[in-house]
């Protein structure tokens, strides 16, 4: 269905380099995140990806079709749930399959129902609550008819306790329906507890500096962010991006 | 809510009631200025002689508003896709309002004639710039994050103007819509100053210069009465298209 490559990916703004020759790769499937410090360029990789910046050098592929500088390919949650105020729930998850078919409300309502949102289809945005409008954005971005989905820090503007309950939400609904997805964050458990591998990104210009194949079997529950094993490879990582701040 | 809508009710009937008193007790004479119930006898007994000035002033404001919108709407939305243009001629927009109505009604009469022309002009020219103004600042205003997330997801231009752009404007296109209303009667009046055969303009000009003060205020009356229809209206359609904000704010 869908795997994504990103090869030699080089971006810079006038002087600054902010991607230097970055390789990434998205297999079928596969539950990736890209985690780095701030202003590691994390979101100018989402942009180039998303075609609205084209790479200096590199090159994109989705499925070995070139995508580099192609708006569309993907699809996309972003930072804030970014749902229009005048739709309703129903309305807003609808949106993204919209701009290239005509949207399928049935299958919608379901998704919504099975996100725990069905009470609320038919409610404005500014009627629920933080983590109900983060599922609702998640929702629209299933529903895109692209296959390959990025999720740019989707909640690192929830509190902690919203945060672990979105988690465990996503997870669930990620291992029905499998699609690849590409995860960016900073949060050190969050990456390793939802992905297949994370990639560390060093900063400007930020490349891949490690690639750290998370071992444990899914489905993943909470408990396993208390195991030794997961506390180890969080070391591993907190000690690597350590590295990257010492320099 | 029975405070807000009786509020503005009372001050209104006290400062009838202190103007009626004031007149019998200065036995100010009703040619300089009648008291209310003169005014209000005179609207009531006169009826048949001037409702047909009413309808056709109606006329005229609804034809002129229309056309007023449209070309607002016209002008905003291409001023907003072609934003060179706008650099251009936003002070040409702003200097059209600064042409005063009074001079400028005569000249119109001297191109157009005595016709309709002129007086949907002088309409059009003080409904449109509300309108215009209120749009291009709504589109302008709309949520750079939103813009970001449709240029993400793979929306055209097309696809961000009808879908983001314009719903995003609507509550400011409604602001520029109230005022253009309440706008487009005053237009309407002084349009008619210029030479018609009827309407609210006419039948007030007639009664200034025969000294009907009281005919006067009768058609003060009706303009403010059909300045709060206008209003009303806006407002009743405004309720209609845009109620997320309403709930947005529970």
């Amino acid at each position: 269905m869908s795997t994504l490559q990103i090869s030699q990916l080089s971006k810079s703004f006038n002087s600054d380099i902010i991607l230097d020759q970055l390789n990434l790769k998205v297999n079928e499937g596969e539950f990736v995140s890209l985690l780095g410090p701030s202003g590691s360029g994390k979101s100018t990789i989402f942009h180039l990806i998303g075609g609205l910046y084209t790479p200096d050098n590199g090159k994109i592929t989705l499925n070995e079709k070139d995508i580099t500088g192609q708006k569309g390919s993907i699809s996309y949650m972003p930072q804030s749930p970014s749902l229009f105020p005048w739709r309703t729930v129903l309305e807003n998850v609808v949106l993204a399959q919209e701009l290239f078919e005509k949207p399928d409300k049935q299958k919608a309502i379901k998704m919504l129902e099975r996100a725990g949102l069905g009470e609320y289809i038919n409610r404005y945005p500014a009627q629920l609550s933080g983590g109900m409008r983060q599922r609702a954005a998640f929702v629209r971005s299933l529903l895109s008819p692209q296959s390959m989905i990025c999720l740019d820090e989707p909640f690192s503007a929830l509190d902690e306790f919203t945060r672990l309950d979105m988690q465990k939400w996503l997870l669930s609904i990620w291992e029905e329906e499998r699609p690849s997805v590409l995860f960016v964050t900073h949060n050190i458990e969050e990456a390793i507890y939802l992905s297949d591998r994370v990639l560390i990104l060093g900063v400007r210009p930020a490349s891949v500096i490690q690639e750290i194949t998370i071992p444990f079997e899914r489905p993943r529950t909470e408990s396993l962010t208390l195991t030794p094993d997961f506390l180890q490879i969080k070391k591993s990582i907190f000690q690597t991006l350590r590295g990257i701040d010492n320099d | 809510m029975i405070t807000k809508f009786w509020l503005p009710i009372s001050v209104i009937l006290i400062i009838i009631l202190i103007w009626e008193l004031s007149a019998t007790f200065f036995a100010i004479p009703d040619w300089i200025l009648p008291a209310p119930t003169v005014i209000f006898a005179e609207a009531v007994s006169s009826w048949p002689n001037y409702q047909h000035h009413i309808f056709a002033t109606i006329h005229l404001t609804i034809y002129g508003f229309v056309l007023g919108l449209m070309i607002g709407l016209i002008i905003a939305i291409t001023l907003h896709l072609i934003p060179r243009l706008r650099e251009a001629l936003y002070p040409l927009l702003i200097m059209s309002q600064n042409i005063p109505i009074i001079v400028l009604a005569p000249l119109l009469v001297i191109w157009f004639g005595f016709g309709i022309t002129p007086k949907l002009l002088i309409i059009i020219l003080v409904c449109f710039f509300p309108i215009a103004v209120a749009t291009i600042d709504g589109l302008k205003q709309t949520n750079p994050e939103l813009i970001h997330y449709m240029k993400m997801a793979g929306a055209t231009k097309k696809q961000i103007f009808i879908k983001l752009e314009l719903p995003h404007a609507l509550p400011s296109i409604f602001s520029g819509l109230k005022i253009s209303a309440t706008y487009s009667v005053m237009g309407a009046v002084i349009s008619e100053w210029l030479g018609a055969n009827q309407g609210i303009g006419v039948y007030m000009t007639l009664a200034s210069s025969s000294f009907r003060t009281d005919r006067v205020f009768v058609a003060i009356l009706f303009i403010m009465i059909l300045c709060l229809l206008f209003f009303g209206i806006i407002i009743g359609l405004e309720k209609m298209l845009i109620k997320w904000r309403k709930d947005g704010n529970e």
